[in-house]
């Protein structure tokens, strides 16, 4: 016990050391597994639309940030315990997240939600088996309908239960399925969208009024310059743009 | 292949059992020293003392290690920087709960929000560290109780006879004894410990299954130049055998310590040792 | 909408039964602790039927790996290691895997991808292979006076086996599969969360502290109902083992009853 109370103060120290100075350093948290929002690339780094977003925006707002990935299913309550600044993690603005952070204006049009089935299927989505991940609006959304939710704990196990016919199809984020569809035969994109959320916003603690408003004008400029469209076009082929 | 097997992602695989190592590497002493102490409380005389002792033992045993997990490394977090918030910004005019927020000064932050990325990540697994000390310190209290009772009371009575003090029939003869009654269940916890490490992930330490998760799930072409199906199959594989190998290597480890601890003890398989010499 | 309408609404909703939706809002204590407590059934269920049909199969493998016969021996000990040296997060993912493989292959094998069956295997292996370890330790000390009173009463074969080591055997191995019980009820909380689905939202204690602690985005109250919970039912599983364990030692004087206990605490 002793040695890691003394291992801490000694952190603590050099951590005091270090100037301080209110967000010199911004934290920019993310969740690592959903491309083509975030995902970590070959070499282990974030990549991925957010990821060039996240520090472009960061460029035109002047600040330093750094990026930190987060389990999904805890990724607010360590932003409100300031374990990081922001959130930028394909995360749609609801209601229910307004309540307890705030969001920066939204940088994609409300996403459409897309099912994603075996090539062929004839899926019964009021009546079926949909599978989604736990914790998503799309599991919300799923609950409400009279279909059968199936929940996982990650997008991957998601699309493997729509291939192993444990699920009819699954409902996520049209922008990550579709690349799973374009190159799979087996699987395809079925039915028609479905728009949930008000698009996609970077998640700000309520008591850091600043910083959001500090994102939100470097979001504005990018809407205005167009290079936010060019972002979407790259990474969300066949996302509403600007 | 080779190169598949290099990119920066599998360095991280491959840092993580060093992660994972390490982890163990503290956690089992730390462990140790938190049983020693509630074991200890729990024999105290002094009544409170003795309850705090029993309540921890009795509470942490009782509660899911995963629970635990889920909350623990955040409320220690909060925990920490309130205190650090206390003592160095007694002046601070701010409620420190704004609605959710949790709002400390700046220099109270643990890290330091510019602290190098490494110092967070450290930190991140000092707080690890001490959540599975204080899970299985309860475990390791629990068998060290326990043998410290089995100790023979005679040994304690005859150091008695001798004259020595309560303080030193504590020290020089309960506690070097005790250890031979200890060790088959603090190998089986140390067991245990091994095999709670893959909930490493939960205290958002990036262990092994973090990695293998993210390196076996399917990947297509667009986002890396290595495309390939759901391998999470074989990267678990590697796990399992990983951990199989460690079990074994430990339960040999644990056999010879127990051989050599128990040589020359007043009890059975010490006994059998006598008589086999 | 008072706490009893809660009560009434979602205290099965774990096994299907009472509201279907899932409260939107407000999250009050009494819906959480009410959810919670519905989805502790699941924990139950798990704990008790793997608990129960384990004990059978441990006793099984205990004697295999005490057996002369070579391949009986190497058998059960290569199960015991297989169980006891591999984390049950990942043998709930081969799990779920290998029972998904074998789905195509007949109907028979659809139930098993659900978690009330293929957990259940999962878990009654499991602990199986634990508890036959413990017994395994008991059976190598079972006194050899006691075998040699039985072989004095002409007791062979079976009868010997049921009327005194079996019976030898259980007493000394209670405390530590007291605890290795305890162990088993906290691992069903790995159920849903580690590769077997969660389907229309029934899910175990934990499942829904995690739905509470993903809306509410408050981890600090979900989480220590299901501590409270899990307390409350390691309680209850301590009284009921120490019920038997009195019944087991019941012909022992209580002087030696209370010395075994003691001795036997550090088995594990």
């Amino acid at each position: 016990m002793k040695k890691i109370i003394l291992g801490s103060a000694a952190l603590a120290l050099t951590a005091s050391m270090a100037f301080a100075g209110s967000h010199s350093v911004v934290r920019l948290g993310t969740e690592g597994a959903y491309p083509p929002y975030n995902f970590i690339n070959d070499a282990g780094e974030v990549d991925g639309f957010e990821r060039e977003l996240g520090d472009e925006l960061c460029t035109r707002a002047g600040l330093t940030c750094e990026w930190v990935t987060n389990e999904w299913d805890s990724i607010i309550p360590n932003l409100v315990a300031g374990n990081y600044d922001v959130i930028i993690a394909g995360m749609s603005i609801t209601d229910e997240r307004d309540e307890v952070i705030d969001f920066t204006a939204n940088y994609s049009q409300p996403d459409p939600s897309a099912y994603l089935a075996l090539d062929g299927a004839d899926v019964d989505f009021d009546g079926g088996v949909i599978a989604a991940q736990a914790g998503t609006i799309q599991a919300a959304q799923i609950a409400s309908s009279g279909a059968t939710l199936v929940e996982f704990a990650t997008p991957d196990e998601t699309v493997a239960a729509v291939r192993s016919g444990e699920a009819d199809a699954v409902l996520a984020d049209k922008a990550y399925l579709l690349p799973i569809a374009e190159e799979n035969a087996d699987v395809a994109i079925v039915g028609e969208d479905v728009l949930i959320g008000g698009g996609i916003g970077m998640g700000i603690r309520e008591s850091d009024t600043e910083l959001r408003d500090k994102f939100t004008a470097a979001i504005e400029s990018m809407k205005e310059d167009g290079t936010l469209n060019a972002l979407i076009v790259k990474w969300l082929p066949g996302s509403a743009t600007f | 292949m080779a190169c598949y097997l290099t990119t920066g992602k599998h360095m991280g695989l491959y840092w993580s059992f060093g992660t994972v190592l390490l982890l163990l590497a503290i956690t089992a002493p730390a462990a140790l020293a938190f049983g020693f102490g509630g074991a200890s409380a729990a024999r105290s005389k002094i009544a409170p003392l003795r309850w705090f002792g029993k309540g921890y033992i009795a509470i942490v045993r009782g509660v899911p290690d995963i629970a635990f997990f889920l909350f623990f490394v955040l409320a220690l977090d909060i925990f920490f920087e309130w205190v650090r918030h206390e003592i160095k910004c007694p002046d601070w005019d701010q409620e420190i709960w704004q609605g959710n927020d949790f709002v400390v000064c700046d220099i109270a932050k643990l890290p330091m929000n510019n602290a190098p990325q490494w110092v967070h990540e450290s930190y991140g697994f000092l707080l690890a560290v001490l959540t599975f000390a204080i899970v299985f310190g309860a475990f390791a209290a629990n068998v060290l109780y326990g043998a410290m009772r089995a100790v023979p009371h005679n040994q304690l009575e005859t150091a008695e006879a001798y004259g020595m003090s309560r303080r030193q029939v504590y020290w020089r003869i309960l506690v070097p004894q005790m250890w031979v009654f200890a060790l088959p269940g603090l190998s089986n916890l140390w067991l245990v410990l091994i095999k709670a490490t893959p909930l490493l992930f939960l205290l958002g330490v990036e262990d092994i299954v973090y990695w293998a998760r993210e390196l076996g799930g399917a990947k297509t072409p667009r986002f890396t130049d290595y495309p390939h199906g759901d391998w999470r199959m074989w990267y678990f594989l590697g796990l399992l055998i990983f951990y199989l190998a460690f079990t074994r290597v430990s339960e040999i480890v644990l056999d010879r310590v127990m051989r050599k601890l128990t040589h020359g003890q007043a009890t059975l398989a010490g006994e059998a040792q006598r008589k086999a010499a | 909408m008072s706490c009893w309408e809660t009560i009434a609404d979602y205290s099965l909703r774990s096994i299907g039964i009472g509201e279907r939706a899932l409260p939107r809002e407000g999250f009050t204590l009494c819906q959480q602790f009410t959810l919670i407590g519905s989805g502790m059934i699941w924990n139950v269920y798990f704990g008790v039927l793997a608990l129960s049909a384990g004990f059978f199969l441990a006793t099984a493998v205990a004697l295999g790996k005490a057996s002369n016969n070579v391949v009986i021996r190497k058998a059960s000990a290569w199960f015991i290691f297989l169980f006891r040296g591999s984390p049950l997060f990942i043998q709930f993912f081969f799990a779920y895997f290998l029972f998904l493989s074998l789905k195509p292959v007949s109907p028979i094998f659809d139930p098993f991808t659900s978690a009330w069956l293929g957990a259940l295997i999962v878990l009654f292996l499991n602990t199986a292979a634990y508890s036959g370890e413990i017994f395994y330790g008991a059976l190598q000390s079972v006194p050899r006076g006691d075998i040699e009173a039985a072989d004095a009463y002409g007791m062979t074969g079976w009868t010997r086996f049921r009327r005194v080591t079996w019976p030898t055997m259980l007493r000394l191995a209670w405390p530590a599969y007291t605890n290795e019980a305890i162990f088993l009820f906290h691992a069903t909380t790995l159920v849903y969360f580690s590769g077997f689905p969660a389907w229309q939202q029934k899910g175990d204690a934990l499942y829904y502290a995690n739905f509470f602690a993903d809306k509410t985005f408050n981890p600090f109250i979900p989480y220590p109902i299901l501590a409270f919970y899990f307390i409350l039912l390691t309680l209850v599983i301590i009284s009921l083992f120490g019920l038997i364990n009195r019944h087991l030692n019941r012909h022992l004087p209580e002087e030696t009853r209370a010395r075994i206990k003691l001795k036997l605490n550090v088995i594990r």
